[in-house]
Formats: structure tokens, C-alpha cells, sequence
């Protein structure tokens, strides 16, 4: 009886964030299990295995099946758990509620683009893949649909606005804190970075629809990295966000240094967006030494990387000392690996490390001759936001959902089970793309295994092939039980609000923010996001004003 | 625990520190491989209307010429393929690449070298490259051009 009384109250109803919050997390997931439905079967392409003849009466090709795995999962996804942690964590910080009318628009202005840009997808319609650059012509549903959910996200930064300076009004003096002010750095980066891509689309969209005959092929290119570097910024930083603020608490200790974590943003900031050419190092039509100058930023912005693998690594061990953890590495092993949470964040933060240098590796102007556009590429970003982004979204899906719903999390176990088997599909799959991308010159996003001539062309990495098809498995596997364990969760119809967490594991700093000159210069966000705009006017303006001056307009085609 | 701060707090910096001159060195290096080992990216020579690459200008007649000691070879990546369809040149002389595309995107990578091009419709890319090794050399388009992508595969011959 006492069941049937909780599923017919409104557990929302002195929380509304947290329903939004559910609500815009669980369509994420929803578009990355489609998503990633179509990831072993571009491992399997990779190990010389063709399975999309099978999938003929519904997907057409390969490169369809690439084209919704690109979209949903580093598009749809990435920015729906954005719009839920960067708006729920500062709200609740603050005890403030976000406008929820706002909130809502967000959601369905988010839906109703994802729907319209399905809907071409699906259809085989914008086989154009993630990166849709022109000439390759998609329908005009797709551009449009992207921009409605791409432009939802302007909601959310006015929201996330609003939400801080409201807090600033009622608490003048104070410094912000810690969860609320990564929000606000985070949304003024978007806000600078998307720039590219809302300038892309104004010519992508009239072109599609027959009102412009041509665009320039590389102007668009250019727009196109413009937004598509800051934009991994955009994916991790959420991630970081929840490794600074919550998994130190959630694994038994203390962030070491608040302001340290705020000079990480600030950095992130003013360094995310002006990198794109570090994309188009072989392109033509860029001048080298502009290319070098994106070199130098680029690098600039591994820095607060390595400064947040210090911060997090050493949270991590005065979590593993205060759990009892003795010796040089005995905090390591007294670490709550049982927790799938912590687990998550674990093995995601391993796989970073060679990530971050394969990085560095591709930042490199001259090294990057070697690698640029190979499997190499992919090797890389599974390794980024693959794993540590898709990981830290997998274990905080663990205790959020319960905490939003009051609904204990189904199967620990195979929670657990799944990040384990995620990190180590993802650790073999990435290894072997990069050795035959930087090796066997394989190139990316090609359907090797329907071609009998590039089988026979690319033979010599059979053994590296065989480790996709084994990782494709694997991932397989730990999809399923994964999107089994968040759904199961979900949709039960049992509350318990006793064995959830009923607040967000905000932890505690050793090293506050009060009294810190640091924290103090990190707080005029105006003034670094002005120094921001100065940077990418600097390193951008002088190329972009040539190539709006100069272009050359190329009639679309469809040719898949 | 004021303690223990203060000795994170030295390991931070000493690490800040370590992290900078890292990534220091790695720009310095990168900058004098590139002014003395010579480097392969590509760079453009000029702009061409794309839908006029297959019928005026050098690109109509797609070929290598031999001028001297050297080679230039004008080639025209399309989807599926590349024309000439094979380049024979002799070891040890330089090559000079020119690349462009009448249709849509392409890439122009030649495995086990450093030459790997953007092939962008509009643009004409120059490379340079001296192979020291003869035999037989794949051209790989690496960049998504359509349905039959995968199959782009050319050679290129470098005779002893």
C-alpha cells in the first residue's frame, strides 16, 4: 500500500530542477544508446568485419551508421549532460532554483531539433558524418534541426547567468562558489566557441534549402574547427567539474585546492577556442605561420589539464590515506573501487593520461603529417571523450538518477561490471587504431571492410584488426549492461528516498578560497572573458576576414 | 592538516613549473625540426573554380613533367580516384605535388611519408617531397568523399 501512495505523489514538487534534470540526462542517454549501437559495428568495419548488409532494410550504409554515431553520441549526448550539470550542480550550490520556465524551453527546444535532425538521418538523407563538410550537401532538415538543438543551449547559459548573478546581488563580497563558478566559465566558453558553427549555419542552411548556390568549401571547414576544437572543452568540462566537486567526497576525502581548480577554468577559458587550426595543419589556403601560432595555443591549453591531473590525483590519495591507505601507493589500492561512481572516474582518468599525450602528439605541426586524418584520430578521441567523458557520465548516471528520483540504483553489480568492461574494450580498441593509423596509414571513417581493395591494401595490420573486432565485443557487452542498469533504475516504480543521496557529495577544499589572492583575481569572470573575445579576434580575425573576403562559392552534391 | 597543505601546496608548484617547461620545450622543438628537417605541409598556391578543374587550366590535363632534375606533378583527386591514375618518378629527386579537387573533399596521403594532404575544393595544395627509397607507394584518400571512399586507393612507383 505504502508504494502505491509514493508513485502517485509528485516526488518533483518541491524540486522541479530535479525533474528537468532527469528528464534532459535520460534524453542524452537515450540518444547515446542509439548511438552507440553503431560503435562495434564500426570496430567490427575495422577488424574487416562488414555487418551493415544485415541492417540494409532499415540503414542504408556504413557511413550512414558512422553519420548518427558521430551526431548522437558527440553532439546530442555530450550537450544534453552539459544542460544537466552545469545547470543543477551551481542550483543546487546556490539553494537558488533556475528559471524554470527557461529550463523547460531548453528541454523541448533540445527535442524538437534532435527530431528534425533525425529524421534525415534516418532516412539516409545527411550521410554527411560529424563533421559535414561542405560540399557534401545534407538535407536542409538536418542543418536546421541541428541548429535548434545547438541553439537550446544559448537557454541554458542565460539561465546559468541569471542563476549566478542573482547569488551575486544577494551575497555581494563573496566569492562565488566553486560548482557555480566552472558553470559560468563554462557557459561565456560555449557561448565564444559556438560562434563558428551559428556563422556556418547561416550559410548551411539557406545553401540546402536552394537559396544560396555554393558555399566555400574552406571557409566552412574553417568555421567548422572554429567551434569543433573549444567544443572537446565543452565535452570534458562537465567532467571535470564533477571530478573536482564531487568525486574527491565521493571517494572518502578533500579537493586539495579550490583556487588552484578556478584557475583551471579561467585557463580553459581564455585558451579552449583560439586552437582550430590545429585541425587544418595539411589544409591549404591557411598560411603556416598562422598554423604555428594555433600550435603554441594549443599547447598552452594542455596546461590545465596537467594542473587538474595533479589537483585530482592528489585528492584521490588524501581520500585513499583517510580511508586507511598506507605507503607510497597503499592510498591506491584503499580506494573505493567497489564504487561504480568512483570506479568510473578511476579508469576514465587512466585512459586520459595516453589520450592527453597522443595530444600533444597530434598538436605537434610537423607530427601531426604522420597521423592526420589515419585511425590514429579516432584511437585518440575514444581515448578522450570516449572514455573519461562517457565514463564520468556513466558513474555519476549511478547516483544521480537515484538522488533525482528517489530510486536506489538496480544491479551494482553490473554497474560495476560495466565500467570495467567499458575501460578495457575502450584500452584495446584505441591501441590498435593507433598503431594502424601512425603504422599502416589506414584512414578514418573508411568502409574498409565492404572494399575488397582496401582489404587487400591494408592486410599487413591484420593482427591489429583482429583487437578491434575483440574490443567491439567487449564494448558491446558493457553498453548493454550499462543502459540495462540506468533504465532498469529509472523506469522502476519503487521510491526509497532512504537509500539514495539525498544531496549532491559536494566536497570540501582543504585549501578555501577565502583569503586567496588567486580565487579573488580568478573572480572577475568579465574581464577574462573579455581577454577571451581579445585572444580569438587575435589569433582568428586576420584569417576569417581573408577568406569572407575571398570566397569562392562550390555547388553541393550528394554522393552516398 | 595545515601542514600537509603547505607540502601540496610545494609539489603543485614544483609540478606547475614541470608542466610549463614541458610544454615549452615541445614548442621549441617542434619549431626547429620544422626550419631544419624540412617539412611536407602543404601549403596553397592559389584558388581554382572547382567546377572548372576538369576542362581549363592545368589541372584538364592531369600529368607529370619532368623539368630538369626535378618533377611537378598536377593531379586531380575525384570521387572515387586520382588521375593520373599511377606516377612513375626516379629516387632521389624531388617532387613537387600540386593538388586539387572538382568535387567535394579529399586527402592525398602517400604511406610511409610525410606527405598527407587536405584536398579542398577551390584550393591548389603544393607539396614537396624526395624519396629515398625506391618501390611501390600507396595514396590513400583519408577524408570522407562519399559512398565509394574506401576504395580510393592509388600507387605511386619509385623506380631505382
Amino acid at each position: 500500500m505504502a508504494v502505491q501512495t509514493l508513485t502517485r505523489f509528485d516526488a518533483y514538487a518541491d524540486a522541479p530542477e530535479k525533474k528537468y534534470a532527469l528528464y534532459m540526462m535520460m534524453l542524452g542517454f537515450s540518444a547515446l544508446a542509439l548511438g552507440t549501437f553503431f560503435g562495434p559495428l564500426q570496430a567490427f568495419n575495422y577488424g574487416g568485419l562488414d555487418l551493415y548488409p544485415l541492417l540494409k532494410p532499415v540503414f542504408q550504409n556504413y557511413y550512414q551508421g558512422l553519420s548518427l554515431h558521430g551526431v548522437l553520441n558527440a553532439i546530442v549526448f555530450t550537450q544534453l549532460f552539459a544542460q544537466t550539470i552545469m545547470i543543477y550542480l551551481p542550483a543546487r550550490e546556490l539553494g537558488l532554483r533556475p528559471n524554470m520556465k527557461l529550463a523547460w524551453a531548453s528541454f523541448w527546444m533540445a527535442l524538437a531539433g534532435l527530431l528534425i535532425a533525425a529524421v534525415p538521418l534516418l532516412l539516409n538523407e545527411a550521410s554527411v558524418l560529424y563533421t559535414f563538410y561542405a560540399p557534401l550537401k545534407a538535407s536542409w532538415a538536418f542543418y536546421t534541426g541541428a541548429a535548434i538543438f545547438v541553439l537550446s543551449s544559448y537557454l541554458s547559459i542565460y539561465i546559468a547567468l541569471e542563476l549566478w548573478l542573482r547569488w551575486r546581488r544577494a551575497n555581494p563580497g563573496k566569492i562565488t562558489p566553486l560548482a557555480t563558478f566552472m558553470a559560468v566559465a563554462f557557459w561565456l566558453m560555449w557561448f565564444l566557441a559556438s560562434l563558428g558553427l551559428v556563422v556556418e549555419a547561416l550559410f548551411l542552411i539557406p545553401w540546402s534549402l536552394g537559396l544560396l548556390p555554393g558555399v566555400d568549401p574552406l571557409l566552412m571547414r574553417t568555421l567548422f574547427w572554429y567551434t569543433g576544437h573549444p567544443i572537446v572543452y565543452f565535452w570534458l568540462l562537465p567532467a571535470y567539474t564533477l571530478a573536482y566537486v564531487t568525486l574527491p567526497k565521493l571517494a572518502g576525502g578533500k579537493l586539495v585546492s579550490d583556487p588552484l581548480a578556478r584557475l583551471v577554468f579561467v585557463l580553459f577559458l581564455l585558451f579552449s577556442v583560439p586552437v582550430g587550426f590545429h585541425h587544418q595543419f595539411a589544409d591549404p589556403g591557411i598560411a603556416p605561420y598562422w598554423k604555428f601560432i594555433h600550435t603554441v595555443l594549443t599547447m598552452m591549453v594542455a596546461v590545465p589539464s596537467l594542473i587538474t591531473a595533479f589537483t585530482i590525483a592528489a585528492s584521490l590519495e588524501v581520500a585513499g590515506r583517510a580511508n586507511g591507505g598506507k605507503g607510497l601507493l597503499g592510498w591506491i589500492a584503499a580506494l573505493p573501487w567497489h564504487n561504480p561512481t568512483v570506479l568510473a572516474f578511476l579508469l576514465g582518468f587512466l585512459a586520459f593520461i595516453p589520450g592527453g599525450a597522443g595530444g600533444i602528439v597530434n598538436a605537434s605541426f610537423n607530427l601531426n603529417q604522420n597521423v592526420h586524418n589515419t585511425v590514429w584520430i579516432p584511437g585518440h578521441f575514444h581515448l578522450q571523450v570516449g572514455t573519461l567523458v562517457t565514463m564520468a557520465a556513466m558513474g555519476t548516471a549511478f547516483w544521480l538518477i537515484p538522488h533525482l528520483t528517489g530510486k536506489p540504483l538496480v544491479a551494482r553489480g553490473l554497474a560495476v561490471a560495466s565500467q570495467w568492461l567499458w575501460f578495457l574494450g575502450m584500452f584495446i580498441m584505441t591501441f590498435a587504431l593507433h598503431w594502424m593509423g601512425f603504422l599502416y596509414a589506414i584512414p578514418r571513417r573508411a568502409h574498409i571492410s565492404g572494399s575488397p581493395l582496401a582489404m587487400e591494401a591494408f592486410k599487413e595490420s591484420s593482427a591489429w584488426m583482429a583487437l578491434n573486432i575483440v574490443s567491439g565485443v567487449i564494448l558491446l557487452v558493457a553498453a548493454v549492461l550499462f543502459f540495462y542498469v540506468i533504465f532498469a533504475t529509472a523506469l522502476q516504480g519503487h521510491r526509497d528516498p532512504k537509500r539514495v543521496l539525498e544531496e549532491v557529495p559536494f566536497a570540501e577544499a582543504i585549501s578555501k578560497p577565502e583569503g586567496s589572492g588567486l580565487a579573488r583575481v580568478t573572480e572577475r569572470v568579465w574581464f577574462w572573458f573579455g581577454l577571451a573575445a581579445v585572444l580569438v579576434v587575435l589569433a582568428y580575425g586576420p584569417v576569417l576576414y581573408q577568406m569572407f573576403t575571398n570566397m569562392l562559392p562550390v555547388p553541393g552534391v550528394r554522393l552516398w | 592538516m595545515e601542514h600537509q597543505e603547505h607540502i601540496i601546496e610545494r609539489y603543485e608548484r614544483a609540478w606547475i613549473f614541470f608542466g610549463l617547461a614541458m610544454i615549452a620545450v615541445f614548442i621549441i622543438l617542434i619549431a626547429y625540426m620544422m626550419m631544419t628537417m624540412g617539412n611536407t605541409n602543404p601549403v596553397s598556391t592559389g584558388r581554382i573554380d572547382p567546377t572548372k578543374v576538369r576542362t581549363e587550366g592545368v589541372f584538364a590535363n592531369p600529368r607529370v613533367e619532368q623539368i630538369g632534375d626535378e618533377y611537378v606533378a598536377y593531379i586531380q583527386a575525384f570521387s572515387f580516384g586520382y588521375l593520373p591514375n599511377e606516377m612513375r618518378f626516379k629516387v632521389g629527386r624531388k617532387v613537387t605535388f600540386y593538388i586539387t579537387a572538382p568535387d567535394v573533399q579529399h586527402g592525398f596521403q602517400v604511406e610511409h611519408t610525410n606527405i598527407n594532404v587536405q584536398v579542398i575544393p577551390g584550393e591548389i595544395a603544393k607539396v614537396s617531397y624526395t624519396f629515398s627509397r625506391p618501390g611501390e607507394y600507396r595514396i590513400i584518400c583519408n577524408e570522407y568523399c562519399g559512398i565509394g571512399h574506401a576504395n580510393m586507393i592509388s600507387k605511386l612507383v619509385v623506380e631505382p
